[in-house]
């Protein structure tokens, strides 16, 4: 059979990576403010079913995924009331949210299985789209792509650069000395996990909009489950994330492509090497222990109360 | 469940158990589905099935079901908690629930078991399976015909015998309709991830593949057919959404009338263990339309061979076949027994890539 085209590749792995991608910088915003949000799974999901829905009923997948954006915040806040104002258990918490997110998809999504949604239209670049080799690979996306890739940017510069960014990781490495100082734990926090939710939601929505496009009940299949996994082995950094999302994304993508172009591999170490090959570049990439442990926030899942 | 319920069942169905081989007036019929029961494709199916068949019996039977359930352990609990419900029947529609349908039989001997596409059976457990390559020999023709690339791909589950059955079967068909074509195989390790399906699809697009055919459950191979262009199947159900393309035609499972056989034994008391594997003349499995994205000759030479197939003039696996490595399976015109098939292993010759193991 034919070769595989270095160019195809990389396009079909950007867009194999956004939902997870998406998902898992939206999480790592979470964590940085010191909330373990375990239900990336149940968030995503009900962002495929509300983009879904929206955008099959308004017939425009903006709308749609302003909505997934919007259904999953809102789904994340009854975690956050949860955990933030009632001080549940953040791990039972999360763990609950991914069931109830499959649940409550299903029942929404219920009419909408068998249902083509609007076609997402991709960005018009004009001339720079059919640039060879580059237009194909990087400039003939949909609009999500490139807000997943700016949003990776956006994070970075806010956790890094700006006094907001530092104020929330500040209530992620010590909530007490943070509230000492004046700052609103809990409000930061929320606000925090709503962004996480609306990230998670966006990438649910992009895989039912785009990337499979059709609502199938349970369609992340785990996707949620490796963002988790994701950003602790990116030591909680945007650009590793960025990397372990690509990453992921693209052995997955490399190794379909290997088997559709006969490449005698066995299966079997093709169908692993996606979860390995994460693994080991991140880990190689947390070695240095100082740095690793630098990267976790220090009050990461621990409950907060101010007369504590 | 609190221990008195657990009590209470026990005694019902030590109660069944005096009873179980008399006529009975009424029975609880379970069914454990891998899948959701909207997947659109094989859970679906076996659902509708199992609602006609209690449309047909009305308040004769009672139908539980559990969806969703995973291969494994799980599968294990979902199945003696049925059978401690009172469930004189239970139907496990998964090839991966054969050892736990085997292992819960063993502790309730009075409560039936119906294995779908499995080969171990026991007193209390049956199985039953369709000839889907029937199914397949016909999609595969088709393949052939309709791919302009000739390069066709295949969307692999697990490697068990049904699927490389179903991968030959489509392989041989298509090079009788069209000598120079090539199949790409892909195995994913799974029967229902629509992601992972979305992206294998893909990834045979990329590779220039124009013709799709999938063994796994969801719709997501045609949904991305539609995207980039191409041609594909509904499998195990009809899929017609996607018609007239890039669903060109369907294999569709139709279990009712073996459900209410089945269901009927049991409430006659005539229920025996068996091995039931129902082809195109049975109904087993039917055909969809062949829309009008396919030429005139062209589908009138595949109902052709739907015919010939659903007479008995034509077996699929016919003679002269080698094995992939050359070595001779078939002589000319000998047939495939089922023996054979049902532990079928290898490839034929022409196929290339190793089945994993």
């Amino acid at each position: 059979m034919g070769q595989i085209d270095p160019a195809i590749l990389i396009a079909s792995l950007m867009i194999s990576s956004t939902p997870i991608l998406l998902a898992a910088i939206g999480e790592l915003v979470v964590e940085k403010s010191g909330v373990l949000n375990l239900g990336v799974e149940g968030m995503m999901i009900v962002g495929a079913i509300c983009g879904f829905a929206v955008a099959v009923e308004t017939g425009s997948p903006a709308l749609g995924f302003a909505a997934a954006a919007l259904g999953s915040a809102a789904l994340s806040l009854i975690f956050g009331v949860l955990t933030q104002i009632l001080l549940a258990n953040q791990v039972a918490t999360g763990l609950a949210l991914t069931l109830f997110g499959l649940g409550l998809s299903a029942l929404i999504g219920q009419s909408y299985s068998g249902v083509k949604p609007p076609r997402t239209p991709r960005l018009d670049l004009g001339p720079l789209s059919d640039l060879p080799v580059v237009g194909r690979m990087l400039l003939s996306h949909d609009l999500m792509v490139y807000l997943s890739l700016a949003l990776v940017v956006a994070v970075l510069i806010f956790l890094r650069r700006s006094r907001a960014g530092l104020i929330l990781r500040a209530v992620g490495e010590s909530h007490d000395a943070a509230h000492a100082l004046g700052y609103r734990v809990v409000a930061i926090r929320l606000a925090a996990i709503a962004f996480g939710g609306a990230c998670a939601g966006l990438g649910g929505a992009y895989l039912s909009l785009v990337r499979v496009p059709q609502w199938t009940e349970g369609m992340t299949a785990g996707a949620g489950w490796i963002a988790l996994a994701i950003v602790v082995f990116a030591g909680w950094r945007p650009l590793g994330v960025l990397l372990g999302a690509y990453l992921f994304g693209g052995v997955t993508v490399l190794q379909l492509n290997m088997q559709a172009a006969g490449i005698a591999i066995p299966v079997q170490i093709l169908s692993m090497s996606p979860y390995l090959i994460t693994i080991l570049v991140l880990v190689v990439m947390s070695a240095d222990r100082r740095r690793a442990a630098l990267g976790a926030p220090a009050s990461l899942g621990r409950p907060f109360h101010a007369s504590a | 469940m609190s221990l008195k319920t657990i009590l209470a069942a026990a005694l019902v169905v030590v109660g069944l158990g005096g009873a179980a081989t008399a006529q009975q007036d009424k029975v609880k019929v379970g069914f454990i589905y891998v899948g959701p029961v909207n997947d659109g494709g094989w859970s679906q199916y076996h659902h509708e099935a199992a609602v006609k068949m209690k449309e047909h019996f009305g308040d004769k039977v009672e139908l539980v079901e559990q969806e969703s359930v995973p291969e494994g352990a799980a599968a294990a609990t979902a199945m003696t908690q049925m059978a401690l419900q009172g469930a004189d029947i239970i139907f496990t529609t998964s090839f991966g629930y054969m050892d736990q349908t085997i292992a819960v039989a063993e502790k309730f001997p009075n409560v039936k078991f119906e294995h779908a596409t499995g080969y171990k059976t026991a007193d209390n457990v049956a199985t039953y399976s369709a000839r889907f390559y029937e199914g397949r020999a016909i999609t595969g023709f088709l393949a052939g015909k309709m791919t302009e690339s000739n390069k066709i791909g295949y969307i692999g589950s697990f490697p068990i015998p049904e699927v490389i059955r179903g991968i030959n079967a489509s392989f041989i068909h298509a090079r009788k309709a069209n000598p120079d074509v090539q199949m790409s195989v892909i195995w994913i390790n799974t029967w229902f991830d629509p992601a992972k399906e979305a992206d294998a699809t893909q990834a045979l697009i990329d590779q220039g593949v124009d013709v799709v055919l999938a063994h796994t459950d969801s719709t997501a191979p045609l949904a991305v057919l539609e995207k980039s262009g191409g041609y594909g199947f509904g499998q195990a159900a009809d899929m017609i959404e996607y018609a007239p393309k890039p669903r060109i035609s369907a294999i569709i499972d139709d279990w009712a009338p073996y459900y209410i056989e089945r269901v009927q034994a049991v409430l006659d008391g005539t229920w025996e263990t068996k091995q039931t594997w129902g082809g195109i003349d049975s109904g087993m499995v039917v055909i969809g339309e062949i829309t009008d994205a396919v030429p005139e000759d062209v589908k009138a030479e595949a109902l052709q061979l739907e015919q010939d197939i659903e007479s008995g003039a034509y077996h699929p696996f016919t003679g002269p076949l080698n094995k992939q490595d050359g070595s001779q399976w078939l002589a000319e015109g000998e047939t495939a027994d089922d023996g054979t098939l049902l532990g079928l292993d290898f490839y034929v010759e022409g196929l290339t890539g190793d089945i994993p193991n």
